[in-house]
């Protein structure tokens, strides 16, 4: 397009672009669009966001603003673009200003899997970067894990220490170059380094670490690797006796391990894939996918002992890629099992001293480098539920990316729940969730927490004005929360209304509007002292009323009661008035000593807490059917009525009662006991109960649709990970006219609490 | 429970409701006795309410709680108790023949504890607005020369010492009370220290820090130590001494053996030099035949107490709440 020539018709414009837009090649792209349109002027990055001045002909500086943001580099997103225009100043070069050292609202990007770039270096025998564990470029690899403090460059970074050497230098210099100002650039000269430690062995490096790392997988060891957000350990997972031994030596009762394959067709080896967990599975975040395990998966049993889901991930660094092998290496297993380096309940490891010793008891060789991690970042969890992405834990990939608020927020810190802990950080209309922490209960949890806290408020600059926690007197984020208060508000925020806020600000509800909440989980402290959990609020951000709820029955010894699902059920048929038949499962499941102590516990009411809990139902059904009676790690029973429910026809649910103020669970109870009785299989019972709870939410919410006039429904809370019983409610409710609000940025378990935490204390502080 | 529980709850009444109405500089060192200069001596004065029910259980009756609690309170300064009041709450209509028999367990156990009883008081109220018998009592002792024992003198690297099995008492009140049978019988393990401190004092007068873990427990007193004296405190879970039968009451009622009462038991703060002598002493002596090293201080996470489990990780012991909530969700 040519128009007339002369200054006239030249524009200058500044245009400022914000969001994540440092550190993933965004000014080179800057550089390169504006030379080839001929364009004047300069990019630098500031606290701001990405600042340009570009100067030319009309034409030329107009299709430079249409297209800045929208051929953005891959890992950029960009929130806000912001164009002035400004006096003419001449000249013709366009340069690359340096960073501005200065605190500012400008985002880390997440880690990210390795580009096909990289990955084509990586297998290049004519490459300089053939076979280097740690290639990489503006496109892929590290971020929010290695950066210390912003504006990201390379001092602000655990590459810091490494100088680049002349090749690496004239690349990072070149503008043309895919690895311009690429903070983790490096090569086999100048780089970190692989290295391989064995008790009693002399350490070994580069190439020979990696081949006695391969060697000592295929031979059936257990190998700690280190990784992007934290140490992993590594088994061959199709050998019985290697997967065995990593599952006792880290205590875990037969909670699944995740998988690792090298290719999308691998995976589907394993599972089975449908286009969209297909696209989860190879997305940039690269998460855990559960999906349904293949009859013909060939890995050993005890990666998944009862599971009919499997939990797989593609290679995410060049580590990974080397460890499966590339092509022409010596066969490897086909798939390795990859799962958190920590000790039962600590935080994943990330230092190499307390890896060495941590992991002392788990691992027998450590496959390290010297690229420090500075924070940790656990492997994203997710899964596909009826067309929507539904989050298990929200972590690397993901963190430190913000979320949208529909409404403005004041500087704060919301502290989340003390399992599956996350935090959330917010200022105006923006909330960053943390990556996932762990649960509360540990001493090195805590300081992870604290110093998560800390990194994160350093890389996005909020300072919080106000804290948020939860009301449960024992929570310990709530303890953390008033121990760092500083003189600081901490608003205690009601579990369940945190859990529909959530809800409500993920899907972008605007401030006032109510929706009727449906929040079922395993229990959350309510504001009578009972522990809650089968509820049905109709809430606003700002405050909720309860409108409806399940019955209490009494749960016996707390968190006891939990691990033992036969005592709930034993509660839950006293409470329904339903004997303790000897043919019953439950009742079985029970010496005659524990009998009569929970009987006598019962009838006194100690050590009872009345409970609500729809998780402690589907505990108690579990146990009723036969399918679990006590559980070795947390919500096993559930999810094995999740599993179970899939393989049969529940098509006849049972019907709670609904006749009082609450909702009756006891009829439920009475017809899963008189099946049980009759013979029915427990996977019937399973899907009857599971279709029952469907019913049921259909059922209360047309009663508060025809008392409010409201038609929008959310479904929040841990029993919300339940995808069938996600499914089967959001089908139900969408055939009956509801709008149906489920998670699907955040996880509906405790892990999305923190979210709702904030949304609330936005609107308390704003209008009290 | 709420308030009375010896956790958090009257932990905040005491001070955001006591200590502030009381200001006194002794009273604010919440100790379990008070020390006082009086004439060049140092003088220890404690008093404390008993409303345990039942009256009587196995292993003691509240007779003998009334005396050995506060000379156990005297104790914990390093004070023999010479003097005790008692006064008591009597409902009306409760049989006389009780109330004797629980005077007498009180002559027996001062006799026991050396210390005479020398005034009282006796009220009584309305049926209905008591259960039975309730005691006050209060004790004076004098604390030996160059004895420096207080809440807030623990110190990184001081050892901590638990002078017997934890959590007796609690099972055996709440087994009787509720009508609980955990296998074998669980008797209290009320009984004087006065004479195991002495012992104690014996090898060393540098006792830092001597708490009885009564209501609340262990826990409770470990929390309010690491609070008073800035220190952390961290327990090796594997060598707390509990019973197995403690151990699976506690299991079974979703408890922890930390958060359960004493009445017997004192937890001891020593410089790590004299540990293994006091130690020694301890387990010589007849009220301290199962004491055991639990833990030390240090100067990590200040305030906080934690219990490194088997495995390496370290659990956080808090003070226990109000009522019993799942955190489980
Ligand atoms: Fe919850
Ligand atoms: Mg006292
Ligand atoms: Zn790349
Ligand atoms: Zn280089």
């Amino acid at each position: 397009m040519t128009g007339p020539t002369g200054l006239t018709d030249r524009l200058r414009r500044r245009v400022t672009l914000r969001g994540v837009v440092q550190g993933v090649g965004f000014r080179p792209h800057v550089y390169s669009l504006a030379r080839s349109l001929d364009l004047a002027g300069a990019v630098r990055n500031t606290a701001d966001g990405v600042v340009v001045e570009v100067e030319g002909r009309a034409a030329d500086v107009d299709a430079f603003c249409d297209r800045v943001a929208a051929e953005a580099p891959p890992l950029a997103v960009v929130t806000d673009v912001s164009v002035g225009d400004l006096p003419t100043s001449g000249g013709t070069s366009f340069t690359i200003g340096d960073s501005e050292r200065s605190p500012g609202r400008t985002f880390v990007s997440p880690d990210v899997t390795i580009c096909d770039d990289c990955l084509e270096d990586l297998v290049d025998p004519g490459n300089r970067r053939h076979r280097h564990p740690f290639v990489t470029c503006t496109n892929c690899g590290p971020r929010f894990t290695i950066t210390t403090g912003l504006p990201y460059d390379r001092p602000t970074t655990t590459m810091a220490g490494f100088a680049l050497c002349a090749a690496c230098a004239e690349e990072y210099a070149d503008p043309a170059d895919r690895r311009f100002h690429a903070q983790t650039v490096c090569c086999p000269g100048c780089g970190p380094r692989l290295s391989l430690a064995r008790p009693g062995r002399d350490t070994t490096y580069d190439e020979a670490a990696l081949a006695e790392a391969r060697s000592l997988v295929a031979a059936g060891a257990v190998l700690a690797v280190k990784g992007i957000g934290g140490y992993h350990l590594v088994c061959d997972a199709t050998s019985e006796p290697a997967v065995s031994t990593l599952r006792k030596r880290k205590q875990r009762g037969d909670k699944a391990f995740a998988l690792m394959v090298r290719t999308l067709e691998d995976a589907r080896g394993l599972v089975a894939l449908d286009a969209a967990e297909a696209d989860l599975l190879a997305s940039r975040a690269r998460p855990i996918v559960l999906a349904a395990r293949r009859p013909d998966a060939a890995v050993a049993a005890a990666v998944a002992p009862g599971s009919r889901d499997l939990g797989v991930m593609l290679p995410y660094t060049p580590l990974h890629h080397l460890l499966l092998g590339l092509p022409g290496d010596a066969p490897g297993p086909a798939a390795l099992v990859m799962t958190s380096g920590n000790l039962a309940g600590e935080p994943i490891v990330i230092d190499d001293r307390q890896a060495r010793r941590r992991l002392a008891t788990l691992a027998d060789a450590w496959l390290a480098h010297d690229r420090r991690i500075h924070v940790p970042c656990d492997d994203s969890v997710s899964r596909v539920v009826a067309g929507l992405e539904s989050p298990v834990r929200r972590s690397r990939g993901q963190a430190p990316l913000p979320l949208d608020l529909p409404f403005e927020a004041p500087a704060a810190l919301a502290v989340g729940g003390d399992l599956k802990n996350t935090f959330c950080l917010a200022e105006g209309r923006l909330a960053w969730m943390s990556g996932h922490v762990g649960d509360m209960d540990d001493l090195t949890t805590i300081d992870a927490f604290t110093g998560a806290t800390e990194h994160l408020q350093r890389l996005t600059g909020v300072a919080p004005v106000a804290l948020a926690a939860d009301r449960h007197p024992a929570y310990r984020s709530r303890q953390w929360a008033r121990a760092h208060a500083d003189g600081r508000d901490v608003l205690e925020v009601q579990h369940h209304h945190a859990h529909v806020a959530s809800t409500m600000a993920e899907h972008g509800v605007p401030s006032g509007v109510r929706v009727l909440g449906v929040a079922f989980d395993g229990t959350g402290y309510g504001d009578d002292g009972a522990a809650w959990g089968g509820e049905f609020l109709v809430a606003d951000y700002a405050s909720y009323e309860r409108p409806s709820h399940l019955g209490y029955v009494p749960l016996p010894g707390g968190d006891a009661g939990v691990r033992n699902p036969c005592r709930m059920a034993l509660a839950h048929l006293r409470a329904a008035g339903v004997d303790w038949d000897d043919r019953l499962p439950c009742v079985r499941a029970c010496a005659d000593d524990e009998l009569a102590l929970l009987q006598r516990q019962l009838e006194t009411g100690l050590r009872c807490v009345p409970t609500s809990s729809m998780g402690r139902l589907f505990d108690a059904v579990a146990s009723i059917a036969g399918i679990r009676h006590r559980i070795g790690y947390d919500a096993q029973a559930a999810m094995e009525v999740e599993s179970l429910a899939r393989t049969a026809d529940g098509s006849r649910g049972y019907r709670f009662g609904l006749d009082g103020e609450t909702v009756d669970p006891g009829p439920v109870v009475a017809a899963a006991v008189s099946d049980v009785l009759a013979g029915v299989e427990p996977a019937v019972v399973a899907a009857r109960f599971q279709q029952g709870v469907v019913d049921l939410v259909v059922a209360v919410l047309d009663r508060l649709r025809e008392a409010t006039g409201l038609d929008r429904a959310t479904l929040s809370g841990g029993v919300f990970l339940n995808a069938a019983l996600t499914a089967g409610c959001a089908r139900a409710l969408d055939d009956a006219g509801f709008e149906v609000l489920r998670h699907h940025r955040v996880p509906a378990s405790d892990a999305g609490l923190a979210l709702g935490q904030i949304a609330v204390l936005a609107h308390r502080t704003s209008s009290s | 429970m709420g308030h009375g529980g010896g956790g958090a709850m009257s932990g905040e009444l005491v001070e955001h409701v006591f200590l502030p109405s009381f200001a006194d500089a002794s009273l604010a060192q919440l100790g379990d006795s008070a020390v006082l200069e009086l004439h060049g001596g140092r003088m220890a004065f404690s008093t404390d309410s008993f409303v345990v029910r039942p009256l009587f259980f196995p292993g003691g009756c509240i007779g003998d709680l009334a005396v050995n609690g506060t000379v156990n309170d005297l104790a914990m300064s390093g004070a023999q108790a010479l003097f005790l009041s008692a006064a008591f709450i009597l409902e009306e209509g409760t049989d006389v023949t009780r109330v004797g028999a629980v005077a007498q367990r009180m002559g027996a156990a001062a006799t026991q504890a050396g210390v005479r009883i020398v005034t009282g008081d006796t009220k009584v109220v309305e049926s209905g607005h008591g259960d039975g018998v309730y005691i006050n009592t209060a004790g004076i002792g004098v604390v030996p020369e160059g004895v420096d024992i207080r809440p807030d003198r623990a110190e990184p690297g001081d050892v901590v010492i638990i002078s017997g099995h934890i959590g007796v008492h609690g099972i055996a009140i709440m087994s009787v009370r509720e009508g609980l049978e955990f296998g074998t019988e669980v008797l209290s393990d009320s009984q004087p220290l006065g004479g195991l401190v002495a012992a104690m004092l014996a090898v060393t007068r540098d006792l830092h820090v001597l708490r009885d873990p009564t209501r609340g427990g262990v826990a409770t007193s470990l929390n309010e130590i690491a609070r008073s004296s800035g220190v952390g405190i961290s327990l090796d879970e594997r060598s707390l001494p509990v019973p197995e039968v403690v151990a699976n009451a506690c299991a079974f009622l979703g408890l922890d053996p930390l958060q359960v009462a004493n009445e017997g038991k004192l937890l001891a703060f020593v410089p790590r030099e004299q540990a293994d002598e006091v130690l020694a002493a301890m387990r010589a002596h007849p009220s301290g035949s199962d004491a055991a090293i639990i833990g030390e201080c240090v100067e990590d996470h200040p305030g906080m107490v934690s219990a490194r489990t088997g495995f390496g990780a370290a659990r956080v012991v808090d003070l226990p709440i109000g009522e019993q909530l799942p955190r489980i969700c």
